[in-house]
């Protein structure tokens, strides 16, 4: 569904992707797992065309996604920290995006009515605690019914509660067979709902394997552990 | 694109600073013609504060207001819309803004004083300012990623059309006295955008007392007709241009 080839991008000097390819495909939930400044956030940004890597292709059914924006429509996406225009209220932010994102006959509000929101509608952007901020976050990218979720640290700011209902609502959305993309440094987290796993280091690309295989080749049972076991085995 | 637009306008109407901008506009119009005993001085008088006003507060307010949008934009970039589409929009937001203040704070007491040519063409330059100077306001605010910094820019760019730029080309002028340089002046007067709309306004009114030096010179190089054909067209790209650099800019920008 998403194929990405040889996808190589600098900041300056620093090269943050040093030509990733992979692929990616639909009823898949991938983690997309690294240390920090491994080029995660960079990769996801890139996919949605807000960074511009300087060479490499990036497909979406295997239509390129250069200088193309229909194929968003078909993407939710969830920034790590949500940047939202200050002076306006959530209600009309979310009026604000269902007008950009016209087309849609129905919408999604699942997490928009369990996380309260409707409750808040006139709170402005600016007075919302980051937890908050993010449930805003997550229910504008669940509104519009994509086939793929682009989620940068979806739970990192969520309560426990909040976190373990994204985490139900991303099931779900597995479950009809859409693509989820995820980045987190939580494995524990994802355990019950990951099946692939990419694992970046310095902007490169070094394991993409299915959980079944990750576990099955360490023999270990537990996701986490599988994974410390392949690198400490790569770094020797 | 109709949508953007209209977000912006109404984020712009919602921040009090261009209401006060419309009110000063009036207050400046209705006392420099009640002030002077005829039309014509009221309209000079005006012009000046005009050129000197209408692009600092363009400038400034559209630096300061594209700033504060990141986030907004940063939204938009994410969602299936053009990257186009959103600095044109939010081009044409704060420039619509910006001349329907300067249309019923300025353009309204012109036409009730001075109903013909000169005051339509006065609230005209009035627009042209405005938009020239939103222009080079996305420019900067492309160029420096540092809101202190892209501000600082803005002011300096006001500073030199509005202030340095006359005193240079004097002591130009004066330096190379002994030289056939007029023809080369009035081509460097034309680099200045305030120059060039004062010059449209006051060879439209013929009076070559108030031209300032680089109008006297560029009468005597161009003439009047040609004077404003040519003053109109370059106008015109300083308009387009500087926000057309900062557009493949924007392009090319990562967030």
């Amino acid at each position: 569904m998403i194929e990405l080839i040889e996808l190589r991008k600098k900041y300056n000097k620093l090269a943050v992707l040093k030509g990733i390819s992979t692929k990616f495909n639909q009823s898949e939930c991938i983690a997309l797992i690294g240390p920090n400044g491994c080029g995660k956030t960079t990769l996801i940004k890139s996919i949605l065309g807000m960074v511009l890597p300087d060479s490499g292709e990036i497909t979406f059914n295997n239509k390129s996604i250069f200088n193309e924006t229909d194929y968003r429509n078909y993407i939710g996406y969830m920034p790590q920290i949500g940047k939202y225009p200050e002076n306006m209220s959530i209600g009309q932010i979310v009026e604000m995006m269902k007008e950009l994102r016209g087309g849609h006959l129905s919408f999604d509000e699942d997490l928009y009515k369990v996380y309260k929101l409707d409750q808040i509608l006139n709170k402005r952007m600016r007075t919302l605690s980051g937890g908050t901020t993010q449930k805003v976050s997550a229910a504008l990218a669940f509104m519009f019914n994509p086939l793929v979720y682009i989620l940068d640290e979806p739970t990192a700011g969520l309560d426990p509660i909040s976190a373990e209902i994204l985490k139900e609502k991303m099931l779900l959305e597995k479950s009809k067979g859409k693509l989820i993309l995820i980045t987190s440094h939580l494995l524990s987290d994802l355990e019950e709902l990951v099946s692939e796993i990419v694992f970046m280091q310095d902007g490169e690309l070094l394991i993409h394997q299915t959980v079944e295989e990750l576990k099955n080749k360490t023999g270990e049972e537990k996701l986490s552990k599988a994974i410390s076991t392949i690198l400490k085995a790569q770094l020797k | 694109m109709n949508r953007i637009i209209k977000f912006v306008m109404l984020d712009i109407l919602r921040n009090k600073i261009i209401l006060f901008y419309t009110l000063l506009l009036a207050i400046m119009s209705f006392s420099m013609f009640s002030l002077e005993d005829n039309e014509a001085k009221g309209l000079l008088s005006l012009l000046n504060l005009i050129l000197l006003n209408v692009p600092l507060v363009a400038i400034i307010f559209s630096t300061i207001y594209i700033y504060n949008s990141s986030e907004f934009i940063e939204l938009l970039i994410s969602q299936p819309i053009k990257r186009n589409k959103i600095w044109i929009s939010l081009y044409l937001g704060l420039n619509t803004s910006l001349i329907i203040s300067f249309i019923i704070g300025a353009g309204i007491p012109i036409l009730l004083y001075s109903p013909n040519l000169i005051g339509i063409i006065l609230i005209v330059m009035g627009c042209i300012i405005s938009v020239i100077f939103t222009s080079l306001a996305f420019l900067c605010s492309i160029i420096a990623r540092d809101k202190a910094k892209g501000i600082g820019m803005s002011i300096l760019i006001w500073l030199f059309f509005s202030l340095l730029f006359d005193g240079l080309i004097m002591f130009l002028l004066f330096q190379l006295a002994d030289y056939p340089m007029e023809n080369w002046i009035a081509i460097i007067a034309a680099l200045n955008p305030i120059d060039l709309s004062r010059i449209v306004i006051l060879l439209q009114l013929d009076l070559s007392a108030m031209l300032g030096f680089t109008g006297a010179v560029f009468k005597q190089t161009f003439g009047t007709g040609w004077g404003i054909f040519f003053s109109s067209s370059l106008l015109f790209l300083w308009k387009i241009i500087p926000f057309m650099i900062s557009l493949r800019k924007f392009n090319k920008k990562d967030h």
